[in-house]
């Protein structure tokens, strides 16, 4: 392991690298403490929660694009197909080569195939003969075929595997259609009705014949590719064209190249203590009193498997989740599997039952817990608005470091921004511990969470002062004594909240209301 | 001839094939076609042996100039409008070759073929279960509907 791309934050415990070549960011990155044999003592329990190392890689658009052929080869090592038919098969399993393994081996091929909608690459060819709706003429010259689509006669009609041929205008107009109109790339078919062969990719870039249908065609390659993908996704930040690769699956902090940090599990900015889900109920909550969240309350339910948030405009209450790596198929008012709705849908009796009692109770919850809600939610606005404006407080302190540096030495001053660092990151762990603390039910060791609490929150308010109002050039060195370990207190704060809440997610002590 | 675009020239071919050999109960509204090329009136006849036999219905076909690679706009219209599970009684039709299953290879004799089986193999003529809500607040183009297909049984 290269130490200069290896970066770590002290509080988490998590490091990560940047991917340099494209050869290297295949490999893991494991702690090396991991390694190492050490005994347990049996007087620090907490070492597992405090220090456990979580390994990602930030990947460009091209080295999405160069881990797509690679898993493209190390699938095609076992299978031996064309890396086009390939592709769309590891689009059908969403890039889990196990379960690609695992249908291949134990169907049929001509089922295999044809559940991926790609022709059977290993059946005669002589079933898949042009079956295009052509008129020959018989004279023996060149002969005229009139396209499916258009309904000219054409010299060349063009096609896929299935054998369904049309005229090569047509299929350019039918991919820039597909591609830049409706967004699709992986799900587009041959154009024949009820011929449901998807069109590859090396064959797209053949039919469609044009620089930006294609890069367009690939940029929804890889979105796709990443979103299907629960291994990947994408740094949220505005304008950032990166993704971020983990080994499994969890919400863990991760910064992407471009500085941004956020949760790998949501997409969030990172949000310890609170777990994804209820940081979602808590969002979606702050915004119910506004006119769209009304609507969104009225309007949307969320996916019952995936928890995507999905509208219902009209037709009928099937409802099939949209989000690509879900597909679920679900029944919109009872919220329950398809399935044993069949087909007498409309008869869903579970209807007023459930959705009375639902709103009914969601009325009454709203009334009394209007109160406590305002208590944490002030908290946590405050905590937030105090951020940003910690924000300003970063170029204040830069001002001063610049007068500083008459008396001391640029390292010597850097202190200051630091920490500016950990009042943002106490201002951001305090902030999302009224939303952790908001759900918890009361027992003894929420009673232990808000003492830390309160006594991170006292250490943060001292600092925040110290680094608004007592910075002056007179009294250099007291001043960076006091900043010193105050910051160093601050962080210790935090650390005993966040591994005393960890410690209690191992532990289930937590008990959250629903 | 060679003044028209391509979505223009398609239509016609369509629009002489159907008045040259129409399908069973399937007629043109010729006048109506004369006036405007992309938007087309067919009547239809409800089949014999059929719940709607003896009934006779009016079709509104809106074409853009993106036919045939974006489908027809397709709504009943007129004074009967069929009593059907996927039918809306503001002429909307439930019907997926309409919008997501569209392929460019499907004419406006295939979905009128469609549009005539999808009626013929009802066993019960009812309106959708959410007929009157969705009337209500519906867009007035159909495609704007998300539809979710759920029966292919009637």
């Amino acid at each position: 392991m290269n130490s200069d791309d290896e970066y770590s934050d002290e509080d988490h415990g998590d490091s990560y690298r940047l991917a340099n070549s494209p050869s290297s960011y295949m490999t893991c990155v494991e702690s090396d403490e991991d390694t190492c044999t050490e005994i347990d003592l049996p007087e620090r329990p907490k070492r597992p929660i405090e220090i456990d190392e979580f390994a990602y890689t930030v990947l460009t658009a091209d080295q999405i694009v160069q881990h797509q052929r690679n898993i493209i080869d190390e699938v095609n090592n076992v299978l031996h197909l064309s890396p086009q038919v390939t592709r769309i098969i590891l689009n059908h399993y969403k890039w889990d080569k196990e379960t690609l393994f695992e249908r291949y081996f134990e169907s049929s091929p001509q089922e295999f195939f044809h559940r991926a909608h790609v022709v059977n690459p290993f059946a005669t060819p002589s079933k898949h003969s042009l079956k295009s709706s052509a008129t020959t003429t018989t004279t023996g010259k060149p002969r005229e075929q009139l396209c499916g689509i258009c309904y000219c006669p054409c010299e060349e009609l063009k096609g896929l595997a299935c054998g369904h041929a049309f005229c090569a205008a047509c299929w350019k107009q039918y991919l820039a259609n597909k591609t830049c109109s409706e967004g699709l790339a992986h799900s587009i078919t041959c154009p024949a009705a009820d011929c449901d062969i998807l069109v590859d990719d090396v064959s797209f870039v053949r039919l469609a014949d044009d620089a930006e249908v294609t890069a367009r065609y690939q940029q929804l390659i890889t979105n796709t590719f990443v979103e299907c993908n629960s291994l990947m996704r994408w740094c949220p930040a505005p304008s950032c064209t990166h993704a971020i690769k983990v080994s499994y699956c969890e919400p863990r902090a991760v910064r992407c190249s471009c500085g941004h940090e956020f949760c790998f599990g949501c997409g969030e900015n990172w949000h310890e203590p609170v777990s994804c889900s209820w940081l979602k109920r808590w969002l979606k909550k702050n915004n119910e009193d506004s006119e769209t969240s009304n609507w969104i309350a009225q309007h949307t339910k969320e996916c019952p498997k995936c928890n995507v948030t999905i509208e219902k405009d009209g037709g009928c209450n099937h409802m099939v989740c949209k989000n690509p790596s879900c597909r679920y198929d679900f029944c919109w008012v009872c919220l329950g599997s398809w399935e044993p709705h069949g087909s007498s849908w409309y008869s869903c009796n579970r209807y007023d039952e459930e959705e009375g009692k639902q709103a009914r109770q969601a009325q009454e919850r709203y009334r009394s817990s209007m109160a406590r809600y305002l208590h944490y939610y002030n908290r946590y606005m405050n905590h937030m608005l105090s951020m940003r404006m910690e924000h300003k407080l970063y170029a204040n302190v830069q001002a001063k470091m610049t007068d500083m540096q008459e008396n001391m030495s640029w390292i010597e001053v850097q202190f200051l921004k630091e920490a500016v660092d950990v009042l943002c990151q106490c201002r951001a762990t305090l902030m999302y511990s009224y939303v952790f603390a908001f759900y918890l039910r009361n027992n003894n060791q929420k009673i232990i969470f808000e003492d830390n609490q309160r006594d991170m929150e006292m250490a943060t308010e001292k600092i925040s002062e110290c680094l608004e109002r007592e910075i002056t050039v007179q009294n250099l060195y007291e001043v960076k004594q006091k900043v010193l370990d105050l910051s160093h207190y601050c962080r210790k704060r935090r650390t005993v909240l966040l591994v005393h809440v960890r410690e209690g997610y191992e532990k289930d002590w937590w008990d959250f209301i629903e | 001839m060679s003044s028209m675009s391509p979505s223009e020239r398609r239509l016609h071919k369509e629009l002489m094939s159907l008045i040259k050999e129409p399908p069973p109960g399937v007629t043109v509204d010729t006048e109506s076609v004369q006036q405007n090329l992309s938007e087309w009136k067919i009547n239809i006849k409800g089949f014999e042996g059929t719940l709607y036999e003896g009934e006779d219905f009016q079709l509104l076909f809106k074409f853009n100039n993106k036919y045939p690679f974006d489908s027809p706009e397709v709504t009943f219209i007129g004074t009967n409008i069929p009593v059907h599970p996927h039918v809306y009684s503001n002429g909307h039709i439930c019907l997926s070759i309409l919008t997501e299953d569209w392929s460019p290879a499907l004419s406006v004799q295939s979905v009128c073929l469609s549009i005539a089986s999808m009626l013929s193999s009802c066993r019960e003529k009812k309106r959708p279960p959410d007929n009157t809500l969705y009337v209500k607040t519906c867009n007035k183009n159909p495609k704007k509907t998300k539809w979710w297909y759920h029966d292919d049984s009637v």
